[in-house]
C-alpha cells in the first residue's frame, strides 16, 4: 500500500497520527498489565480502568499544549500517560512505591505532576470541576498562557458541583474546557435513567456556553471537537462543555461484576466499536499507515507496559518516615512544642 | 497603639496583605457590592476593583473549589464564607481536597488558602445560624484552624494566614466584630503566629483555657475570681490546630488545675480533645479533675431566654473554678 504524507485526517500529520495510535495502544496495554498486576495482588484498593475510552484521552491531549493543565476524575491513568507521564511512575504509584508519581501516597486515583500540568485524579465525583475552574481563574488572573481541560464521567453531571462550576466558569469566562466522558454508566446507573436530558446540549445552553456531542470512539472526532474548544478558552471566550460518548469495556472498578448491563451489549461495543480498531481502519482506508506499523506500535506499547511493571516491582517501598511527611508544607503536626519556640 | 474594632483590624490586615502581594485576592458572597455581610470587606471593592474583590454566586461548593484551584495555580486567595454554618456545603472541598492534596499527591502541590468564616451564637439567629463547629475542621490533618479573639490577634493572624502555605480555616465570631482593643499604629508591621496560644492573664491558682468570644467571658470571670482571692491564668488558644500543648502543660504544672471554657457543645469537641491531651501530657501534675464549661447539648433555641440559658456565661466559669479550687484559697 502506498503511504501518503498528506495531512488528511483532522489536519494531523502522519507522524502525529501514528503517535496517537501508539498512545492509544500504550493506554490499552498499560491497563491490561495493570489488571494483571491487580489480580496478582501487586496493586490494592480501587482501580478504575480506561480500556475502551482511549480515544477520549488521546484525542483531547493532542489538542492541548504542553503548558496546558488537566484535572481529572479517578479514572485517570490514561490521561496521565497521554499527557506525558512516565509509565513507570504511573505503575509504581499503583504499586504504592516511592518512585510513583505521588510517592505511593496517592494510588490509582491520585496522579500528579507539576511539570506536566497533571493536577490530580479526584476520588470525589465532580470535585474536579470547581477545582479546574480555580486553576483556570489563576491563568486568567495572572495572564499566564495556559488553559485547563477538566475530565469527568457522566455520573459527575448529577452532582451539584457540576452545575455550580459550569455557571461560575461561564459568568467569569474562565479558560476551561469541560469534557464529559459519557461511558453510559455511573458505576451501575445507566445514563438514560440518571439524566433528565438525552444529552448535555441543553445543559450547555443552560449555562450559556457552547456544547457539542462527540463520538468518543473516534479519536480524530475527539481531537476535532476539543481543539476549537481549547482555542476558545485560550483567546478568552470562556468555557465549553463537551459530551464525548464512549464506553468502558471493563467494569467500573476491578470488583464490578457488571450485573447492570448485558454481556451482549459489552460484546457489541468491543467487537464493533473498539476505538483502536476504528482508528486503524481509518488510517488504512486513508492510506496513511500499514498493519506492520500498527504491529510495531503494539509491540512497543506492550514492552513499555511490561517495563513499567518491572520498574514498579523493583522499586522500593516508601520508608516509614514518609508516613508523617507532606501533611503540612513544613511537615509540622497537630501539636506545636516548646522546643520549636526556642 | 490605637484602639479599634475587631472588624476594622481584620479589614486592615486583609488590605495590607493585598497591597503587599498582587496574588492576594478575596472572593465570597456579597463581599463587594454589599460590603460583606458583617461589613468586614467594606471599601475594599472600591479600592482594589472587581478583579481582586470578587462577588460570587451563592454556591459554596464551587467557590471553595475555585479558591482551592486558584491556590494550586499560584494565587493567594482569601475566601469569605458567609457563616461557618454554610461551610458545611463546602466541607467536601475543604476536607476531601484542600486538606488532602499535599499529602495524597506526594508533597507536590501547595494549597495556600485562607477560608474566613464567622461562627458562634448569641444573636438569636436560631439553630442553623449559631454553631461553632471549629472542632469539625480541627479534627482533620492537613488543615490549620485558628479562632482569634482580639483586634490585635485578628489582624496579626490574618496576615500570617495569608502568608502561610497551607489551607487555613480562619474562624471569626459574629459577636466579636464590634469589640475594641489595642492594635499597633498604622504602618507598624506585625504578624501573630498561627500555631501559638497566648496567656491573656497570668495567675497561679487555676488555668482556664478558652478561645474566640469565650475569652472575653472568661476574662470577666477571672476579674471577679480575683476579688475572692483566686488568681486565674487565662490561656487563649488562638489556634485550635495545631494546639500549643507546651504552653498549656507549663501552665498546668504551675496551677495544677484546669477549666476548659468553650462555646461549642460538650461531646467530642475541642474541649474534650484538649482534656484528653492534658491528661496525656500533664496527668502527674493534676490535683483535680478538669472542669468543662460549654453550651447546652441542644440545637440553639431562638428565644432570648432559652438562648441565654444555652450559652455558657461568666457564672458558669466561676462555678467551675470554685468547684476545684480548695476552700483554703478562697477569701470569704
Amino acid at each position: 500500500m502506498a503511504i501518503s504524507n498528506a495531512t488528511s485526517l483532522g489536519g494531523l500529520t502522519r507522524s502525529q497520527l501514528l503517535e496517537m495510535h501508539y498512545q492509544m495502544l500504550l493506554l490499552r496495554r498499560f491497563e491490561e498489565k495493570s489488571a494483571e498486576e491487580y489480580t496478582r495482588g501487586k496493586i490494592g484498593g480501587f482501580m478504575h480502568l480506561y480500556i475502551g475510552q482511549e480515544a477520549v484521552g488521546v484525542g483531547s491531549m493532542q489538542a492541548l499544549r504542553p503548558e496546558d493543565k488537566i484535572v481529572c476524575s479517578y479514572r485517570e491513568h490514561g490521561h496521565a500517560l497521554a499527557k506525558g507521564m512516565e509509565p513507570g511512575a504511573v505503575m509504581a504509584e499503583l504499586f504504592g512505591k516511592i518512585t510513583g508519581c505521588s510517592k505511593g501516597k496517592g494510588g490509582s486515583m491520585h496522579m500528579w505532576s507539576n511539570e506536566l500540568g497533571i493536577l490530580g485524579g479526584n476520588g470525589i465525583v465532580a470535585a474536579q470541576l470547581p477545582i479546574a475552574a480555580g486553576v483556570a481563574l489563576a491563568a486568567q488572573y495572572t495572564g499566564e498562557d495556559y488553559i485547563v481541560a477538566c475530565f469527568f464521567g457522566d455520573g459527575a453531571v448529577d452532582e451539584g458541583a457540576f452545575h455550580e462550576a459550569l455557571n461560575l466558569a461561564s459568568i467569569w469566562k474562565l479558560p476551561v474546557v469541560y469534557i464529559c466522558e459519557n461511558n453510559q454508566y455511573s458505576m451501575g446507573m445507566s445514563v438514560q435513567k440518571a439524566w433528565a436530558v438525552d444529552n448535555l446540549l441543553p445543559r450547555a445552553a443552560a449555562y450559556n456556553m457552547p456544547g457539542e456531542v462527540v463520538d468518543g470512539m473516534d479519536v480524530v472526532s475527539v481531537y476535532e471537537a476539543v481543539k476549537p474548544a481549547v482555542e476558545r478558552a485560550r483567546i478568552g471566550n470562556g468555557p465549553t462543555l463537551l459530551e464525548i460518548k464512549t464506553y468502558r469495556f471493563r467494569g467500573h472498578s476491578m470488583t464490578d461484576p457488571s450485573y447492570y448491563r448485558t454481556r451482549e451489549e459489552e460484546h457489541e461495543w468491543r467487537s464493533t466499536r473498539d476505538p483502536i480498531g476504528i482508528f486503524e481502519k481509518k488510517l488504512t482506508d486513508a492510506g496513511l499507515a500499514t498493519q506492520a506499523e500498527f504491529d510495531e506500535n503494539d509491540a512497543k506499547a506492550t514492552q513499555v507496559a511490561e517495563e513499567a511493571a518491572e520498574f514498579a516491582e523493583n522499586s522500593p517501598n516508601p520508608g516509614l518516615e514518609e508516613l508523617y511527611t507532606d501533611v503540612m508544607v513544613d511537615n509540622s503536626g497537630a501539636l506545636s512544642y516548646r522546643y520549636e519556640r526556642k | 497603639m490605637r484602639t479599634m474594632t475587631y472588624r476594622d483590624a481584620l479589614r486592615e490586615g486583609i488590605r495590607e496583605e493585598m497591597l503587599r502581594d498582587e496574588r492576594v485576592f478575596i472572593m465570597g458572597e456579597d463581599i463587594a457590592g454589599y460590603g460583606g455581610t458583617y461589613a468586614v470587606t467594606k471599601g475594599l471593592f472600591e479600592e482594589f476593583g472587581e478583579k481582586r474583590v470578587r462577588d460570587t454566586p451563592l454556591a459554596e461548593e464551587v467557590i471553595t473549589g475555585t479558591a482551592i484551584g486558584a491556590a494550586l495555580g499560584g494565587l493567594r486567595p482569601i475566601l469569605e464564607l458567609m457563616t461557618i454554618n454554610f461551610s458545611l456545603l463546602a466541607s467536601d472541598l475543604i476536607i476531601n481536597s484542600a486538606a488532602k492534596f499535599r499529602y495524597m499527591f506526594g508533597g507536590q502541590p501547595q494549597v495556600p488558602l485562607v477560608i474566613r468564616m464567622p461562627g458562634g451564637g448569641g444573636a438569636q439567629r436560631g439553630a442553623q445560624h449559631s454553631q461553632m463547629l471549629e472542632s469539625l475542621y480541627a479534627h482533620i490533618p492537613g488543615l490549620k484552624v485558628v479562632a482569634p479573639a482580639t483586634p490585635y490577634d485578628v489582624k496579626g493572624m490574618i496576615k500570617a494566614a495569608v502568608r502561610d502555605p497551607n489551607p487555613v480555616i480562619f474562624i471569626e465570631h459574629e459577636l466579636l466584630y464590634n469589640i475594641k482593643g489595642e492594635v499597633p499604629d498604622e504602618g507598624v508591621e506585625y504578624t501573630v503566629p498561627l500555631e501559638r496560644g497566648d496567656i491573656k492573664r497570668e495567675g497561679s491558682d487555676i488555668t482556664i483555657i478558652t478561645f474566640s468570644r469565650m475569652l472575653h467571658v472568661v476574662l470577666q470571670a477571672a476579674e471577679e475570681l480575683a476579688k475572692s482571692g483566686i488568681e486565674a491564668e487565662v490561656i487563649d488558644l488562638r489556634s485550635i490546630r495545631p494546639i500549643d500543648i507546651d504552653l498549656i502543660t507549663d501552665s498546668v504544672k504551675k496551677t495544677n488545675r484546669v477549666v476548659i471554657a468553650e462555646e461549642g457543645w460538650k461531646y467530642y469537641g475541642t474541649g474534650q480533645g484538649l482534656a484528653a491531651l492534658i491528661y496525656e501530657h500533664a496527668f502527674d501534675y493534676m490535683d483535680a479533675p478538669i472542669q468543662h464549661v460549654n453550651s447546652a447539648d441542644v440545637p440553639m433555641p431562638y428565644s432570648k431566654v432559652l438562648e441565654r440559658a444555652a450559652l455558657p456565661a461568666k457564672d458558669d466559669v466561676i462555678n467551675a473554678v470554685k468547684a476545684i479550687v480548695p476552700e483554703a484559697l478562697v477569701r470569704r
